[in-house]
């Protein structure tokens, strides 16, 4: 065990909506700029595709953060997708932290599909809170780690 | 209470005869004096076992869900409590309406038969309830109690005494109900939110890790009435088996408060029936707090129709996290 903990990479898991955060992603490659690889990004179809479940799944799965993109409140691409997110997110969020667990492990980030800059910066700026976080210990599965 | 079971039951015979209704859902006298459990009636004679008494503190509105797909009309008393419940599931659409006769009945709070064996009464043969006095009869004398003493947990934080409205045909009460105050029910949230994240953390553990996945928390609760549950899909890993690890038990009940949240009316009956003493409604108040808190006062059940606040939303609303990082 100890072995594996000396090569501590941190796996973040990003949800990005389909209409705004994936193509913000895109942009953010296209215009060669580094954010960290540990960042594996899924694709939803609109960021109330997410449903709980997903989020403690991806820690399950051994994920050390997981950060959800969509669109900015008003430019769902379904026109309200997001805010039903938001509020879903927003207990969710409230529940995590109630029961003890970091909270800066989970995140909500709008980003548009031209804000390619943005993209980079949130992505850089939440792997360097996991990385201080260090390994996910209060959602983690024992049989799920190699 | 006596007097209430008379004319309770008098009320059923009355409609049963009547030909309004067909059966009743009551409380029937279990094996135990204390053990009074629900069930349906078809005939007057049946109803020699019909009971009301200090230890009815189970949630009729559930089994109208499935009574209420049958031909005919039922009879069921609800507490003021489950009033909101029933309103809830007449939202939901989960209950018709026109095929349930309501009747609202008087509750001074149910008793809690695990408090009154911690008090080393054992052999309960009978009860004598005069307001806020409880006089437990036992096989080896009389106990005399203080009501709030041994009340089931969801009765001490008692949120109102009024009936939701609209929910009922009729109601019975003989004696003024004393009026509760909705927010005391969130003092021990309020204690855990103010505690450090490492003790919220061991207490949950503590807590949760005593979980055996009966799943009685979810087959007991209201607001519960998939049809199919994601708890019973076996693709999902989690289908109705033990928790294996501390993940586990955390994700079944994140995923189950989360399922009724906006929806929970804080009945209280995933606590009371849990056999591992888990304080479940904890979870369920944090949520109607947040709500509260966050997207206005909200109590679900209390008028049939309304918005659940998880299936709403404002332009204004706060972003995920915002109201922590203010708070704290």
């Amino acid at each position: 065990m100890q072995e594996i903990n000396e090569k501590y990479e941190p796996l973040i898991v990003a949800f990005c909506c389909n209409w705004c955060s994936y193509a913000g992603a895109d942009l953010a490659g296209s215009s060669r700029l580094s954010y960290p690889a540990n960042v594996k990004i899924i694709r939803v179809p609109c960021s109330c595709r997410v449903n709980p479940m997903f989020i403690l799944k991806a820690f399950q799965r051994g994920a050390d953060g997981v950060i959800l993109c969509g669109c900015h409140p008003g430019d769902c691409h379904y026109t309200t997708g997001n805010y039903y997110a938001r509020r879903r997110m927003t207990m969710l969020f409230d529940m995590l932290d109630y029961l003890g667990i970091e909270r800066e492990r989970t995140r909500v980030e709008w980003v548009s599909a031209a804000e390619g800059n943005r993209f980079a910066a949130v992505m850089n700026d939440f792997a360097a809170k996991i990385n201080e976080l260090g390994e996910n210990k209060r959602l983690e599965d024992l049989r799920c780690k190699n | 209470m006596q007097e209430l079971e008379n004319l309770m039951i008098k009320k059923a015979v009355e409609l049963l005869d009547g030909g309004v209704v067909d059966r009743v859902i009551g409380w029937k006298k279990g094996e135990f004096y204390y053990d009074n459990t629900p069930a349906t009636f078809y005939k007057k004679e049946e109803l020699n076992d019909f009971v009301y008494n200090g230890f009815c503190g189970a949630n009729l509105s559930k089994y109208l869900v499935a009574e209420s797909k049958k031909g005919g009309k039922v009879l069921v008393f609800l507490k003021p409590c489950d009033t909101y419940s029933f309103n809830q599931l007449l939202t939901e659409k989960r209950i018709d309406r026109d095929k349930v006769y309501t009747v609202g009945i008087e509750c001074r709070g149910h008793l809690n038969i695990e408090s009154i064996r911690a008090r080393g009464i054992e052999g309960v043969v009978g009860l004598e309830e005069k307001g806020d006095e409880v006089t437990v009869k036992t096989l080896y004398g009389d106990a005399k109690l203080k009501r709030g003493e041994v009340m089931l947990e969801k009765c001490l934080s008692c949120k109102t005494k009024k009936f939701a409205h609209n929910a009922c045909d009729e109601t019975i009460v003989l004696h003024e109900m004393p009026e509760e105050d909705p927010n005391k029910r969130f003092s021990m949230v309020i204690e855990l939110e103010k505690m450090t994240p490492d003790e919220r953390f061991a207490f949950w553990k503590s807590q949760l890790s005593k979980c055996i996945r009966c799943n009685a928390c979810r087959n007991v609760c209201p607001a519960c009435t998939c049809f199919k549950c994601v708890f019973d899909n076996p693709d999902s890993g989690i289908a109705a088996k033990a928790n294996d690890d501390r993940f586990e038990e955390k994700l079944f009940h994140i995923i189950r408060s989360f399922h009724v949240a906006g929806r929970c009316t804080d009945c209280g009956e995933c606590s009371r029936v849990c056999p591992q003493n888990i304080p479940l409604h904890l979870l369920n108040r944090k949520y109607i707090k947040d709500i509260n808190e966050l997207y206005g006062e909200y109590q679900a059940g209390a008028e049939a129709g309304s918005r659940a606040p998880l299936v709403d939303f404002r332009e204004e609303d706060i972003n995920p996290g915002e109201n922590l990082k203010e708070g704290k």
